[in-house]
């Protein structure tokens, strides 16, 4: 970590390069990284443990009800990759906006309590929520969605209590400790329930992208795009922030609301990845340092390519999941920390 | 080669468990008169000591056991995860009926010397054996004797009735959640489900997965297309079974079973059980699959 911090002294984003240049390594960034991206998307559901034949998948004259191919493009793979790209880049870019905004290298989307609160929430469903199952729509990824939501307005309203700031260091306790504390909670409700949903509900904790047609992926996206939105509005100000408040202050920036904005829009974020796919590890803390290992540290650089790079690393992770051992799957929670943390500490290791 | 290494490690655990818990089993077996106070963790266990007249001899039981009737008036000592070894010590038991897994249980009854039977899920022939040794361990070989034949005749009664007939490719699935085909989890080529499937004429889709589960993706699914899609719920959770539940089974319509309209929901706990009512289950299956052979 001291390496770390000694790296963002060095090249320090106070040091602003000129706009030209800044614009131009944009422009490359996002022509490689987004290169990246598309590919892994566009190959990830052409590659599978079933042969398919994209001519007969996309043949209109067969009907779709008969059509082998089409139903394993259309409905099994296709959902997949696009919710491993969608789930990818929202955890990646929550990892970079809360690492800047907590000034911590170690903070990930699931520090503050975020993935606990949605964790217990579909905890519940899943092991009283048996009767609660309404018509033909799980009440998983809602449920986890609002746990998730109620965890974030818990640890908002404790790190405001002293003022109309956020407390940084507030929050990182706070949500530190509610992610203790609700999963003591999780503990407990696990162990109340019987077998079968126990290990339903640890499955649902290990991240799961097959979601089998488009429904819940719709239900996530409108909530991933105002999080975006919200993120382009921030980079300026996470370069600042990442350096510290009073500088940011004396710089002109909006402290409380740009810490607002971070905190709600990388939670929002977050919120909808772990309730569409459940929570994923490790790509929110490894691909932001991966990216930043690459590309630097300026946030106008280093959050469209962590939320690029997400992206494509969560849809090979998954093809990985969905590969190696069929007909039996990989869990892609258990991929992501196998192949991200050995290469993040290559990288490391090598960088220093 | 994952396989291999699965076969590998299989063989491995099986190798170990039989070192460490043929000793006392053998012990248990020889030691002189039979148990009169019995407490059962096992509910598989508790089925076949009720069915093999022990009943009586039972002085308490899991926190899972339902089955029968009887066991309900019966004090409840903790399960495979929590047995509250003061209440079951209490009982002051001359036999106790543990999991292979309880490891930790079993080597403080064998301080405190009382007797333990210890067991783990099998296929079909594990059932029958444990039955006989339940038998003699508890001084009623004759009663589970008979109880052994009778289970097999019936056995071979289904297998005779669906013999000949085309067996429907089946995937045999016991959990997903509920509304959704998200987390399916399906028997693979081992263990008293699959075994039931086979004598009941169908044919495993996932025959050849040495594992007793698999969590088929969407995709896998899709390309196996099995003929009968046979779902069996634990009972209890089978009046939640709605027909919007069934439904989920529509978007993927390539499948033949789900064409044409082979998707099977089977309920009650006989069901996922491995003690004496797996011919009852065994009988439903084979219905389910060869409604006209029961004609």
């Amino acid at each position: 970590m001291i390496t770390l911090d000694s790296a963002e002294t060095d090249e320090s984003p106070l040091r602003r390069p000129p706009p030209s240049s800044i614009r131009g390594r944009l422009a490359a960034t996002i022509l490689g990284f987004g290169t990246l991206a598309i590919v892994t998307c566009m190959l990830a559901p052409l590659v599978g443990t079933t042969p398919i034949s994209l001519a007969r998948a996309l043949d209109p004259s067969i009907p779709f009800d008969q059509n082998v191919d089409a139903q394993i493009f259309f409905v099994a793979r296709l959902p997949r990759v696009l919710a491993g790209a969608l789930v990818g880049s929202a955890l990646a870019a929550a990892g970079v906006v809360f690492q800047a905004m907590l000034r911590n290298p170690l903070a990930t989307p699931f520090t503050l309590g975020v993935s606990a609160g949605a964790s217990l929430g579909a905890m519940l469903v899943i092991i009283f929520g048996g009767a609660l199952a309404l018509g033909p729509f799980s009440t998983v990824p809602a449920a986890s969605f609002a746990g998730a939501a109620a965890a974030t307005a818990v640890v908002y309203w404790l790190a405001t209590r002293q003022g109309h700031a956020i407390s940084t260091s507030v929050l990182l306790l706070a949500g530190v400790t509610l992610n203790s504390f609700l999963s003591a909670i999780i503990m407990f409700v696990q162990y109340l329930a019987d077998f079968a949903q126990v290990f339903r509900a640890a499955r649902w904790i290990m991240g799961d992208l097959d979601i089998g047609g488009y429904d819940t992926l719709i239900a996530s996206l409108p909530l991933v795009i105002v999080a975006f939105a919200l993120f382009a509005l921030l980079p300026s100000s996470l370069n600042l922030l990442s350096v510290g408040r009073d500088a940011a202050a004396a710089r002109g920036v909006d402290v409380p609301r740009a810490q607002r904005l971070a905190f709600f829009s990388a939670s929002l974020a977050t919120s909808a990845a772990v309730s569409l796919a459940g929570p994923i590890g490790f790509i929110g803390i490894v691909v932001p340092h991966l990216v930043r290992l690459l590309v630097g540290v300026d946030h106008r650089i280093v959050l469209p390519a962590s939320a690029l790079f997400g992206a494509a690393f969560l849809v090979a992770c998954d093809l990985l999941s969905r590969t190696v051992l069929a007909p039996v799957e990989i869990p892609v929670g258990i991929v992501t920390a196998m192949i991200g943390g050995p290469f993040f500490l290559w990288l490391l290791v090598r960088k220093s | 080669m994952v396989t291999r290494a699965q076969k590998l490690t299989a063989f491995v655990v099986v190798a170990i468990l039989a070192f460490l818990f043929a000793a006392p089993l053998a012990q248990s077996r020889n030691s002189g008169s039979a148990p009169r106070r019995i407490v059962s963790l096992v509910p598989a266990i508790t089925e076949m000591l009720f069915a093999i007249g022990a009943g009586p001899q039972v002085v308490a039981v899991s926190s899972y056991d339902e089955f029968p009737a009887e066991v309900k008036a019966l004090p409840k000592v903790g399960a495979l995860l929590d047995p509250d070894t003061e209440r079951i010590l209490a009982l002051r038991p001359d036999l106790v009926v543990v999991y292979g897994s309880q490891s930790e249980l079993h080597a403080q009854l064998d301080r405190a010397g009382l007797r333990a039977f210890s067991y783990r899920h099998g296929g079909i022939a594990t059932t029958l054996n444990t039955i006989r040794e339940v038998g003699v361990a508890t001084g009623h070989r004759a009663e589970s004797d008979a109880l052994v034949s009778s289970l097999q005749a019936r056995l071979d009664a289904v297998r005779e009735r669906v013999k000949g007939r085309p067996q429907p490719r089946t995937l045999l699935v016991f959990e997903r959640q509920p509304g959704t085909l998200r987390e399916v989890y399906a028997s693979g080529g081992v263990g008293f489900l699959h075994e039931m499937l086979e004598i009941a004429g169908g044919k495993n889709v996932f025959a050849e997965v040495e594992r007793e589960s698999v969590q088929p993706s969407i995709e896998t699914l899709l390309a196996r297309a099995p003929d009968v899609i046979l779902e069996v719920r634990a009972a209890g959770l089978i009046e939640k079974t709605t027909a919007a539940d069934r439904d989920a089974w529509s978007v993927l319509s390539s499948i033949p079973a789900v064409r044409n309209r082979r998707v099977l929901l089977l309920a009650g706990d006989y069901l996922v059980v491995p003690g004496p009512r797996l011919a009852t289950a065994t009988e439903a299956f084979a219905r389910a699959l060869h409604p006209d052979a029961f004609k």
